[in-house]
């Protein structure tokens, strides 16, 4: 057993530690509702996410996954606890450096995939000429250059989310937050993209926190990998992956692969069931 | 550089041709269905298989309505109607806009109204016109605000449509992308609920100008509804159908301009069958 870094017990060490780039500390979140009881349904949560490092969540479903996420991203705040971005306090504002990207398509349908790209950093007041090699640049790495001036209604699900990461890219955030992004996506493509995710960490050098179901793609993608409990979600398990900064999807081959699938899923299918017998 | 992936191969407009000439052909098709309707009339009348007095050929019509515009007879009439539609109609989209929004941003007020909105149009609202009157005196002003009337809720609830039935995901993007609250309604809010504006725009065009028309033709003592209904009660049918010629031809040309704005509008934003 590894040592206990943070709140959880790690299954493996973690290499040298990058600065401390998000910090989590004894995070709850409470939805009051009208007329019935409240529902706890995160934490205490505690971790941190180091620089560079792409992180993923895996838990069962309604876990409150997207609640940390929304947390993080400052679009909701803590009942309790502590969240800091960069050593600032993050609470109901969404911090400036971080991008998010949604499960849903969130391309804006009245407006070209150039200025949805465009979107953010024209708000952000940068020139207009800064714009277009931005987006020129995000539009060619996203594999979008031919459809620049096409409409979202005339693309693929699987491109409009490819839209959506190319106006996160564009604001050059440095931490990304993926709650899902490929989950309305084929098998194939979700690989894909998978792939395209690990380049774009490479090139941004951003933190990126990625929100799946999908323990192959955590394991895939991530330096560590946390699973979370049934709800009220908590960390029951932080995995280190191992794996280079310069790997692709080869990475299902390696043997380590399938101990590490194994691993997590020991952990998971007994927090799933308890979801699927609470649902029934 | 991202790999072309499969989903590339969806290219938009692949069936451009297909679709263009199949939309052609509706057109088409709607024109030949008016002109077979203005036939028949045409023939059923000119062969007296209904009554050519009480109904004149269609060509008669045309030709009435344009010695009516060459003559100026009626002038003063259509721009009275002209304009008080469209005040009424310029009211009704201001103030169903900002109704449909206060709706929107305030949930108590909505759920107070919900009930009175929807049996709003339950109300002959032509009743109303003699307290009108005793409110705005004998002038223009009480078939404006009859037109404002029937028109103001129609905007105001497909505004209101459009606002809720905005992805919450939109909003969502809008927080991280830091945008204040009139740039959101701005920048998100009212493009992502244009078409649904846009609807409540062109039944505040209908219901605007069914009222000032109605109202003249029942209450008033100027305009063209007025005209008509004058023509109608002296037995002047070359006049009455002329000016309901003119009539239809002025709504018509609006519609027809407004379904094109739609039909571009909703050609950005909804995936074409084949494409």
């Amino acid at each position: 057993m590894a040592t206990h870094l943070f709140s959880v017990p790690l299954t493996q060490d973690l290499p040298v530690q990058a600065p401390i780039h998000v910090n989590v500390e004894a995070v709850t979140k409470v939805f009051s509702r009208e007329n019935a009881e409240p529902v706890h349904a995160l934490g205490p949560v505690s971790f941190s996410l180091h620089s560079k490092e792409f992180f993923s969540v895996v838990g069962p479903s309604g876990c409150g996954k997207s609640t940390l996420l929304d947390l993080i991203a400052g679009l909701t705040s803590p009942s309790d606890g502590l969240i800091e971005f960069e050593g600032k306090k993050v609470d109901g504002q969404v911090p400036d450096g971080v991008a998010v990207v949604f499960q849903e398509d969130a391309s804006f349908p009245w407006m070209s995939v150039f200025d949805n790209a465009a979107f953010g950093a024209r708000r952000a007041g940068l020139s207009e000429v800064q714009v277009r090699e931005r987006v020129d640049h995000a539009l060619a790495f996203m594999g979008l250059t031919d459809f620049a001036n096409a409409y979202p209604a005339q693309l693929s699900g699987g491109m409009r989310q490819r839209v959506c990461i190319a106006r996160a890219m564009v604001m050059r955030p440095r931490l990304m937050l993926l709650d899902e992004p490929f989950g309305a996506l084929d098998q194939q493509t979700r690989l894909l993209m998978g792939e395209e995710m690990l380049k774009l960490w490479r090139e941004t050098e951003s933190t990126i926190m990625l929100i799946t179901h999908s323990i192959d793609e955590a394991v895939m993608l991530s330096d560590r990998v946390g699973t979370m409990s049934a709800r009220p979600g908590k960390f029951i398990d932080i995995v280190q992956t191992g794996w280079s900064r310069e790997r692709g999807s080869e990475t299902a081959m390696d043997p380590q692969f399938g101990t590490l699938q194994a691993q997590i899923w020991g952990k998971l299918r007994s927090e799933s069931l308890k979801t699927l017998g609470a649902q029934r | 550089m991202i790999s072309a992936v499969s989903d590339n191969q969806r290219a938009p407009s692949r069936n451009k041709r297909w679709t263009g000439w199949r939309d052609h052909r509706v057109v088409l098709l709607r024109l030949g269905l008016v002109a077979a309707i203005i036939g028949i009339l045409e023939l059923a009348s000119r062969l007296s298989w209904i009554d050519p007095i009480s109904f004149i050929p269609p060509s008669s019509m045309a030709a009435s309505a344009w010695h009516i515009l060459i003559a100026g007879t009626y002038r003063e009439d259509m721009l009275l109607t002209l304009s008080s539609a469209c005040t009424a109609l310029v009211l009704a989209v201001i103030g169903g806009f900002a109704f449909g929004l206060m709706l929107y941003r305030f949930g108590r007020l909505r759920r107070v109204l919900d009930p009175l909105l929807l049996s709003y149009y339950a109300v002959p609202i032509f009743v109303l016109y003699p307290m009108l009157i005793v409110i705005f005196g004998l002038n223009r002003w009480p078939l404006i605000v009859l037109g404002f009337l029937f028109a103001i809720v129609a905007m105001a609830v497909n505004t209101l449509n459009g606002l809720e039935r905005i992805p919450i995901v939109l909003l969502r993007t809008a927080r991280v992308m830091h945008l204040g609250r009139i740039q959101e309604i701005w920048l998100i809010k009212l493009p992502a609920s244009l078409p649904f504006i846009f609807t409540g725009i062109k039944l505040a065009i209908v219901y605007s100008f069914i009222a000032v028309i109605g109202g003249e033709f029942l209450l008033s003592g100027a305009g063209l509804g007025y005209q008509i209904a004058f023509a109608y009660n002296n037995f002047d049918n070359q006049t009455m159908y002329g000016l309901m010629f003119l009539l239809l031809l002025f709504v018509g040309t609006i519609n027809l301009l407004l379904h094109s704005a739609e039909q571009r509008l909703y050609q950005r934003r909804v995936l074409k069958e084949g494409a």
